[in-house]
């Protein structure tokens, strides 16, 4: 019985299973009507796992939560801020004069993630850092933001997590984290507004 | 499917003859865990472990089917309903520790299990489809308790949920979307909690599943025992029942005794404060760790600092942690010694117990923070780790000479066998 069901199942047919048929060689007609049955039949089953898989991915309410404003008038040069966007901390940073000659005398070659400041910043505006608060490593929220907190030995962001140092372009100097701190779409909509998404 | 001597169930009532012909339950288990079962007659206390991680199981899933009930899986209300779970439900604080504790219980009736796997080599053949089948089990379990230990939307459990879920973004290409797929979002939240609750209810089911089909393949060969020399005779075997179910019904008793202080005197000894502090996406907590039975592979997660040849230091750390585990499928062909039992493997036996010190350092550094010197440890430790399985055990097998092996497990218990006779 089981060795019938599976060589039915493979839909590979000996003649000698079905002798007693009376087959000659060749395809029959009830080959070609197992082979497209089940082809059909499959087609069928893997598109209704379409919606199934689909389901899981970011819902509409999720991926509309994806521009934020920020008023950055206040952040004081050598401050930062903490804001929110897709449900994810971001860092606005003012950097001040030691902090952007820190980050460009920094031989770029060397670095993991070979970036300058300019490429991580708008023309114009060296001094606002703006990054995702996101280590890159496994998504910790790094200290370095908030008043008084840890900076890490590079004067930028430390992840107390798993211990990735960033520097003050928040570039990943040290630790297991292997990208810099994610710069995310933004533009300035005025001199104090702006816009991230 | 059994050995031949083996009782025969004969019902006497008329009910259960009645019974018998239209549906043989009785019959299934009375052959399974009855009388109709012959065992090895030398299974000491390490043999109890399994009948404990069956007892934990569904500890579990009653406790967590009760706490269902009760519980709500939406971000707003997850930690408050936790809160009246523990405040407001009748006995509600205890079914709640019962769960959390159990979990750990579990934990670590399933390590001493797996251990006992490991001295006596009951992953050798003809047993090779039970160790597999139980490596999926632990892996299913893994999965489960992580889920779970998300669901009261503390400190700990979304940062939990974020690092580990960070864990697929450190495959390349497909690693963010597939982060983003996994969580219904950019970070955890309501999406994310809604499916590991459903998850965490579903997979305990299939982790049962699982269960059956690891006794069913044990059932086949029949138990392993501490001689590792195969049943040959009626004398080398009792029932099941009444003489394991007797010695693991007194396991139970320790087991309970034990399980009880921790629920009823440490019910937070191996959780986290932080978890007691709602979740904030935008504060990490100063030291996070997972749950203490991770402890170990989460210290191999953490050992990869440098990238590694072409591949990246966070991939490698992800590989490394998962290897750790999948390593353990291979463990049937690793070890090639004929020998089972560690009792008749002198130098095996000095590896064994190196590998549950180096696996117990791994843990400790696991659980500490990331400084310097813990992840040098870690290091250590890990590269001991895949030297043991990948290195050291083919080469013991190959140049060790095992002690002389009893006739039979009657000669083992009783110093002498009757069928040794001719032989001597």
């Amino acid at each position: 019985m089981a060795d019938e069901a599976i060589v039915n199942a493979s839909g590979t047919d000996t003649p000698a299973v079905h002798d007693s048929v009376g087959v000659d060689e060749g395809v029959r007609r009830r080959d070609f009507i197992n082979i497209a049955a089940v082809s059909f039949a499959g087609v069928g089953g893997l598109a209704v796992l379409v919606p199934l898989v689909s389901q899981m991915a970011p819902s509409a309410d999720v991926l509309a939560e994806s521009s934020t404003e920020i008023d950055i008038s206040q952040i004081a040069p050598g401050q930062a801020i903490k804001a929110v966007f897709r449900k994810q901390p971001v860092f606005v940073r003012n950097l001040n004069p030691t902090e952007i000659g820190e980050a460009e005398k920094v031989d770029v070659a060397s670095l993991r993630d070979p970036q300058t400041l300019e490429e991580r910043t708008k023309p114009g505006k060296k001094n606002w850092l703006i990054t995702m608060g996101v280590c890159t490593h496994l998504g910790c929220v790094p200290l370095g933001a908030g008043e008084g907190e840890v900076k890490g030995e590079f004067g930028g962001y430390f992840c107390p997590c798993h211990g990735s140092v960033y520097d003050t372009a928040a570039r990943i100097r040290k630790g297991p984290a292997p990208k810099n701190l994610e710069v995310p779409p933004y533009e300035f909509t005025s001199d104090t507004v702006v816009k991230i998404g | 499917m059994s050995f031949p001597w083996a009782n025969e169930y004969k019902p006497s009532h008329p009910l259960m003859q009645w019974l018998d012909e239209k549906l043989p339950l009785p019959r299934f288990v009375y052959n399974a865990v009855g009388a109709g079962y012959p065992v090895p007659r030398n299974l000491n206390y390490w043999w109890n472990f399994g009948i404990l991680a069956g007892v934990c199981l569904m500890l579990q899933i009653v406790t967590g089917v009760v706490l269902a009930m009760h519980y709500a899986a939406n971000q707003g209300v997850a930690f408050d309903s936790v809160e009246h779970i523990m405040r407001d439900v009748n006995w509600g604080w205890m079914l709640r520790y019962a769960h959390a504790n159990g979990a750990s219980a579990f934990f670590v009736v399933v390590y001493i299990h797996i251990f006992r796997g490991f001295f006596f080599s009951s992953y050798k053949a003809p047993r090779e489809m039970i160790w597999l089948l139980g490596v999926t089990i632990f892996l299913l379990m893994m999965a489960t308790a992580f889920m779970g230990y998300v669901l009261p939307w503390g400190q700990m459990s979304f940062w939990g949920a974020k690092v580990i879920t960070g864990l697929f973004s450190a495959i390349p290409v497909v690693g963010e979307p597939l982060q983003q797929w996994l969580l219904g979002g950019f970070a955890p939240d309501n999406a994310a909690l809604n499916r590991f609750f459903s998850l965490h209810f579903l997979l305990p089911f299939v982790i049962l599943g699982v269960v059956i089909l690891h006794i069913w393949a044990l059932h086949i060969p029949g138990s392993s025992n501490p001689t590792g020399v195969e049943v040959k005779t009626e004398s080398d075997t009792v029932p099941f029942h009444p003489y394991y179910t007797a010695k693991d019904g007194f396991g139970l008793g320790v087991f309970a005794i034990l399980y009880c202080t921790l629920l009823f005197f440490l019910p937070n000894a191996l959780g986290h404060p932080d978890n007691y502090i709602q979740a904030n996406p935008l504060s990490t907590p100063a030291h996070i760790v997972p749950e203490w039975y991770f402890w170990p592979f989460y210290a191999i997660l953490r050992a990869f600092t440098a990238d590694f040849f072409f591949i990246p230091a966070k991939l490698m750390g992800v590989l490394a942690m998962f290897s750790a585990i999948l390593v353990w499928f291979f463990l049937p062909w690793l070890d090639t010694s004929p020998v089972r039992s560690g009792h008749y493997r002198p130098l095996f036996r000095k590896f064994f117990y190196l590998l549950v010190i180096d696996v117990l350092v791994l843990g400790y550094c696991g659980g500490s923070p990331a400084e310097t010197k813990y992840v040098l440890i870690s290091q250590i430790a890990a590269t001991y780790y895949f030297l043991h399985f990948l290195v050291i055990l083919p080469i013991v097998a190959s140049i060790e000479k095992p002690a002389p092996l009893p006739f039979s497990i009657t000669e083992a218990v009783l110093g002498k066998d009757d069928q040794t006779a001719p032989a001597a």
